[in-house]
């Protein structure tokens, strides 16, 4: 052997090493800005502060990670070029991201053609039904909701329900998903109100409602401002019937807007809004209060949902990871698709070849709004 | 001719500087917004008019072609021509009656129709999907998808070389003459016995009809669709374009759509502070070069000779 092939079998080595201590890499694109910044900027601080701390920890499979996150804004056709160069120019290993169903659905023929682990943190049900190969999901979808709100109904004996949602995706969505699941649980939807996006008002559709006659419960679909106004609004009716609202409204803000109009008011909702009041015999308690106390101590904001969804996509991927003992993308992908039991913020976890979410109904909590703050409805 | 040429050995060069099919992704995004420009250019640079609501044209191109092929099995390139004839068959039935009016009306009734058609779009979800958008299946002739950014990429380009030559061509024409007569001004233009209102209506349907084809294009190429790209904000979009590379320059219209198709993606880099560099460059760029970038440019180039 001379000098030579010596000095190559030393640069081969050494390369060797190098390849094994680099980062493992995960891509990330969210909204960050734009109308969905109330989703992607907990999610993006949330991934930050994980991949930091597992960093600390000493990394994954003895390799550090690294997050490259791209600012989506909420665009669908920013976030299929941002996909196309996480997969094509970044080269990274997993995807956790997808802040929208737009954003995500946008990008799934591009994974499923490069054969890109994708851990979607986006809601609809059409994201994992049909089943796509390479496509996982964290949130709940609107469908459970629906489901959790219909079960409860009829626990009190209801089979009359009027629906009431505004025009936005998750909305529109949820009063499709709702309308097709009513059925199941013997529930007769007798009035189907919708509003606009900007409206200031709801009255209108509310008195139709109360005028329906029978009616027993009302739900609101909705995201944002307009669940706050209807619930105002139906409050100043005097309408005595009960009022759901959905999983989307899931936030400090929602109390602080509808104010006392807000007592009383139903909804499902993750356990990471009453991490604190869970009894210690909840096995999700100690997921939720630290990750809850993890967040608030680094960002001095109150803990969303949303931000749950991101800690549950990047542990899933580091569960994957050392369970394949790699992160080679085929086996990181048949490895999430085998994971059973995992506790995360959203509920426990379950996947199997036919469900990409592998969530059930216990994942949500049914609240009511109780002097201004959750409770858990037993 | 000369410029043409430069263009199309850009086309025809760029690929060696094109590493992987993410450079190519943004090669195809800047041409086809450079198609876009190019049209709505002959309306704002030449006819004098502007229209804030071209991104309704490209919806209806997209989403046109997109519902027709995928919701009725229309072979996409007949979804193609149908969607890029409604842009242009809607355009002339609004611009008829408005373009008689002087002043900024087109602009205002523009403004109202392209909120009308992303309204439409978002709310009539049974055939658009609503907000959350809709698959579109890809373009194939005789049952031969095209796939691959590749492909696309010469496609695209060779569409921006002949959306190139025919604005050239018009412009040089006794049309474009005419339509540069109005831009100067519109009573003069008349007592020369030119009929403004046919002009201006040339303008509006050729630069529509052009927007629809690129909206299909893009529908086609992603192979999803969302109404983002009907909006209000993408119209805004498309004007900075043209305004940003220069009025009435068919180069300043390409120029500004790859400037800023590119650049936020190379201004990644600066994380959070991405939107304050954008928007510096763009003021910058307003402040110093008013007349747009390749006008400028071209001055400076003369004056230097």
């Amino acid at each position: 052997m001379n000098l030579r092939t010596w000095f190559a079998a030393a640069l081969l080595a050494a390369t060797a090493a190098v390849q094994a201590q680099a980062p493992i890499r995960i891509g990330s694109f969210l909204s960050v800005t734009g109308p969905a910044a109330f989703l992607g900027d907990p999610e993006q601080k949330t991934l930050e502060l994980y991949v930091e701390r597992i960093n600390a920890a000493g990394g994954v499979l003895g390799r550090k990670l690294e997050l490259i996150a791209y600012d989506s804004g909420g665009d669908a056709e920013k976030a299929r070029t941002f996909a196309k160069r996480l997969i094509e120019q970044d080269r990274v290993d997993v995807i956790v991201g997808g802040s929208t169903t737009g954003e995500t659905m946008a990008v799934v023929p591009l994974v499923e053609a490069a054969g890109m682990p994708f851990i979607s943190l986006a809601g609809a049900v059409v994201i994992v039904e049909p089943v796509k190969k390479w496509v996982f999901k964290t949130p709940h979808t609107d469908r459970m909701a629906c489901d959790k709100i219909f079960v409860d109904m009829k626990a009190r004996g209801f089979s009359k329900a009027a629906l009431i949602s505004g025009s936005g995706g998750f909305d529109k969505s949820m009063r499709a998903q709702c309308l097709g699941v009513a059925k199941n649980h013997g529930i007769a939807i007798d009035a189907d109100e919708t509003y606009g996006a900007g409206d200031t008002d709801m009255t209108a559709q509310l008195t139709k409602i109360r005028n329906a006659p029978g009616v027993q419960a009302v739900l609101n679909a909705g995201f944002g401002q307009g669940p706050a106004i209807v619930t105002k609004n139906y409050k100043q009716l005097g309408i005595a019937q009960p009022l759901y609202q959905s999983h989307g409204v899931a936030s400090k803000q929602f109390i602080q807007l509808a104010g006392d109009a807000a007592e009383g008011v139903r909804l499902p909702a993750a356990a990471l809004l009453v991490a604190e009041t869970l009894p210690d015999s909840d096995p999700q308690k100690k997921v939720v209060v630290d990750y809850k106390r993890a967040y608030e101590a680094r960002f001095k904001q109150d803990v969303s949902t949303f931000g749950g969804h991101a800690y549950d996509g990047l542990m899933l991927a580091v569960e994957a990871m050392k369970k394949a003992g790699s992160a080679d993308k085929a086996r990181v992908r048949d490895a999430l698709e085998q994971i059973r039991g995992y506790m995360g913020t959203a509920g426990v976890v379950n996947m199997s070849a036919q469900d990409h979410m592998g969530l059930d109904l216990t994942a949500f909590r049914m609240l009511e709004v109780r002097k201004g703050d959750w409770a858990l409805v037993q | 001719m000369r410029g043409l040429l430069a263009l199309a050995a850009v086309v025809l060069l760029a690929p060696l500087a094109l590493a992987n099919n993410y450079h190519y992704e943004i090669a195809i995004l800047v041409g086809l917004n450079a198609i876009v420009c190019v049209g709505l250019n002959l309306l704002i640079g030449y006819a004098g008019q502007v229209s804030l609501g071209h991104a309704g044209f490209f919806g209806i191109g997209a989403y046109g072609s997109a519902i027709l092929a995928a919701r009725y099995g229309w072979p996409p390139l007949a979804s193609l021509a149908a969607a890029t004839a409604a842009a242009a068959l809607l355009a002339w039935v609004v611009g008829r009656p408005i373009l008689r009016l002087r002043g900024h009306y087109l602009a205002m009734a523009t403004l109202g129709l392209g909120i009308i058609i992303s309204i439409v779009i978002t709310t009539e979800d049974r055939y658009t999907g609503g907000p959350d958008g809709m698959s579109v299946p890809p373009l194939a002739l005789a049952g031969f998808a095209l796939s691959g950014e590749r492909a696309w990429y010469w496609l695209v380009g060779a569409l921006l070389v002949a959306t190139v030559w025919l604005s050239l061509n018009l412009i040089d024409s006794p049309v474009g003459r005419a339509l540069r007569a109005l831009h100067g001004s519109e009573v003069a233009a008349e007592v020369a016995g030119i009929d403004s209102a046919r002009h201006k209506l040339l303008a509006f349907v050729l630069s529509a009809a052009i927007a629809g084809l690129a909206g299909a294009l893009t529908a086609h190429y992603a192979g999803f669709i969302t109404p983002g790209k009907a909006t209000f904000l993408h119209s805004i979009e498309l004007v900075v374009m043209v305004v940003f590379g220069g009025m009435a320059s068919t180069f300043g219209a390409v120029v500004g759509a790859a400037v800023l198709t590119a650049l936020p993606q190379l201004l990644t880099v600066f994380k959070e502070y991405e939107m304050v560099v954008f928007g510096g460059v763009m003021m910058l760029t307003m402040i110093f070069m008013p007349t747009g970038l390749v006008p400028t440019l071209a001055m400076l180039a003369r004056r230097r000779r």
